[in-house]
């Protein structure tokens, strides 16, 4: 595992991240030593560290061109990323994960594979990362309750994970499940949603190179109320979708349930693709507000803007049963 | 408890009582306006947290429902304790209720639908979640237009009939909490539970009421 530590200090987690510093280390990254591995980077700047107790996890990784931060997508703060939060295992407040995700115990960490596997078991998070390979990408993330934001992940694709344990050709769907444990996680105390969250995905979907297994954040290892150690994310779909904290993985050739269809299934489906067309039955999906901004005028882009990738996935399917 | 209330209705008669209630009233939004202040100064960019409608609009919301809940609130307490001065508060506590009701729909329509005539419309007619919020906040625009001297003397008994629907307010208030939630509707239910406590005090003192009448027919 390529983990290097580096000190800052006792900074905490909203201070970590001067954007200055990290915009120049990317630009460095990608102009200067393109071929170089930014793990390479973090030895280099882990010179001289000391305090175990006290260091922040910086992650080598590569940018990916074609995933970056624009002039229309620019990125929001770590702080917005890590203070602003629906995780509901600790809380339904935007704020609770920030507040109570900083208790739970992310090592040691295993991730049972099962199902229509070729090499089901126990797998560590680096058993199924390859932290060599690891590349940054910038990714819109929509949420079904109409903000956005632009964030910059740490991983590999989902796809990476998925094959290093074999699929069998039977299996059709996977199904992802967060880690249950309702004594460091105190959302999981009250019965508002079923614990433990499931979501899943297609397989052709899962294997598309867009879904993404994330295990860093703007250049650090994820933070807890982001889904530490170990989420999904899939670009194309609400946010919901993308589970967090996931501790098993299992294969199936029958559409698994997720947990906001258990929930409210005239309300949330399996599919949840972004669609400004198929409007949430109590709010258009028409408009986002990008956050931090105050109005909600962004349009919404179908497949939240990665129509010309992944929308061939659904051809023939109408996207207002399947929503 | 006499004793108390001769304290209670001395201090409910001072003239220091109704600038306090203002104040109570107004301090909501004074609270509010400090926070936005700072938010756009960029002293404290953060102030208004990482989505400031939704801070806006959810500070607004819980404090016209919280007050149109009070002021439903006087009339139980007038009745189980006397303090008849409290009366006289609860025209100014209805209407902040809809001075807040106003700013709330005031950022809907201007942050959430950028004044777009057509997709409020859509959305009143076909969700019943801002259909409910609509109804409570017409309601209580109805009320206030009509809380003047003028209306009252006007409208004569029938006044008293319309300004019931403030109970209709009061429910649709919450229900409008209770469906813009996903999943968590334990605070929403909160509120509920404290309205179904005033309708049975309502209720009982009614109940008393008709019994006394009845008694009062019976005896010569």
């Amino acid at each position: 595992m390529i983990l290097e530590t580096r000190t800052s200090a006792d900074l905490p987690w909203s201070e970590v991240t001067p954007e200055t510093i990290y915009r120049s280390r990317r630009e460095f990254l990608r102009t200067g030593v393109a071929g170089i591995t930014g793990a390479a980077v973090a030895v280099l700047a882990a010179c001289g560290t000391a305090d175990v107790a006290e260091a922040q996890t910086t992650l080598g990784f590569t940018p990916n061109p074609k995933y970056v931060a624009t002039a229309a997508d620019k990125l929001n703060t770590f702080e917005q990323i890590t203070t602003y939060n629906n995780f509901y295992e600790f809380g339904s407040e935007k704020g609770d994960p920030a507040k109570y995700a900083g208790k739970l115990t992310v090592k040691p960490w295993t991730v049972k594979v099962d199902g229509l596997v070729s090499k089901p078991g126990n797998y560590g998070v680096e058993d199924l990362v390859d932290f060599k390979a690891l590349e940054e990408r910038v990714y819109r993330h929509r949420c079904v309750e109409a903000w956005s934001m632009v964030i910059p992940w740490i991983g590999v694709p989902l796809a990476s994970v998925l094959n290093k344990v074999g699929p069998t050709p039977s299996a059709k769907f996977v199904e992802f499940t967060t880690l249950e444990r309702p004594s460091e996680m105190p959302g999981q105390r009250t019965n508002i949603l079923q614990w433990p969250y499931l979501e899943g995905l297609r397989m052709d979907e899962a294997m598309h190179p867009l879904a993404f297994m994330v295990v860093g954040l703007y250049g650090k290892v994820l933070p807890n109320q982001n889904g530490a150690p170990l989420r999904i994310h899939v670009p194309w779909k609400y946010g919901f979708k993308s589970g967090k904290s996931i501790v098993r993985i299992r294969f199936t050739d029958k559409q698994p349930l997720n947990t906001w269809q258990i929930a409210a299934p005239n309300e949330y489906g399996f599919y949840a693709n972004v669609n400004p067309n198929v409007p949430h039955p109590r709010w258009s999906q028409a408009h986002e507000r990008r956050l931090p901004n105050l109005f909600s005028n962004t349009p919404t882009q179908m497949f939240n803007g990665y129509a010309d990738q992944v929308a061939s996935l659904y051809t023939g399917m109408d996207l207002k049963k399947n929503f | 408890m006499r004793r108390l209330s001769v304290v209670v209705n001395a201090a409910l008669a001072s003239r220091a009582f109704y600038p306090i209630v203002w104040l109570a009233c107004f301090t909501p939004g004074l609270l509010l306006g400090w926070r936005i202040y700072q938010a756009f100064t960029g002293a404290d960019p953060s102030a208004l947290g990482v989505n400031p409608t939704e801070t806006l609009l959810h500070t607004t919301g819980r404090t016209a429902l919280s007050l149109v809940l009070l002021t439903l609130t006087i009339t139980p307490i007038r009745r189980l304790t006397g303090w008849n001065r409290l009366q006289s508060i609860r025209r100014t506590l209805g209407v902040w209720a809809f001075v807040y009701a106003l700013s709330h729909v005031t950022c809907y329509v201007v942050f959430d639908q950028l004044g777009d005539i057509a997709g409020i419309w859509d959305d009143v007619a076909n969700r019943p979640f801002i259909t409910m919020g609509m109804l409570a906040f017409s309601i209580l625009l109805v009320l206030a237009a009509t809380s003047t001297n003028a209306a009252i003397r006007r409208l004569g008994r029938r006044w008293q009939r319309l300004h019931r629907l403030v109970y209709v307010a009061a429910t649709a208030g919450i229900v409008h909490f209770v469906w813009g939630q996903k999943a968590d509707i334990r605070e929403p239910l909160e509120w509920a539970a404290y309205l179904a406590v005033l309708f049975a005090i309502r209720i009982g003192l009614a109940v008393r009421k008709r019994r006394r009448a009845l008694q009062a027919a019976v005896t010569p």
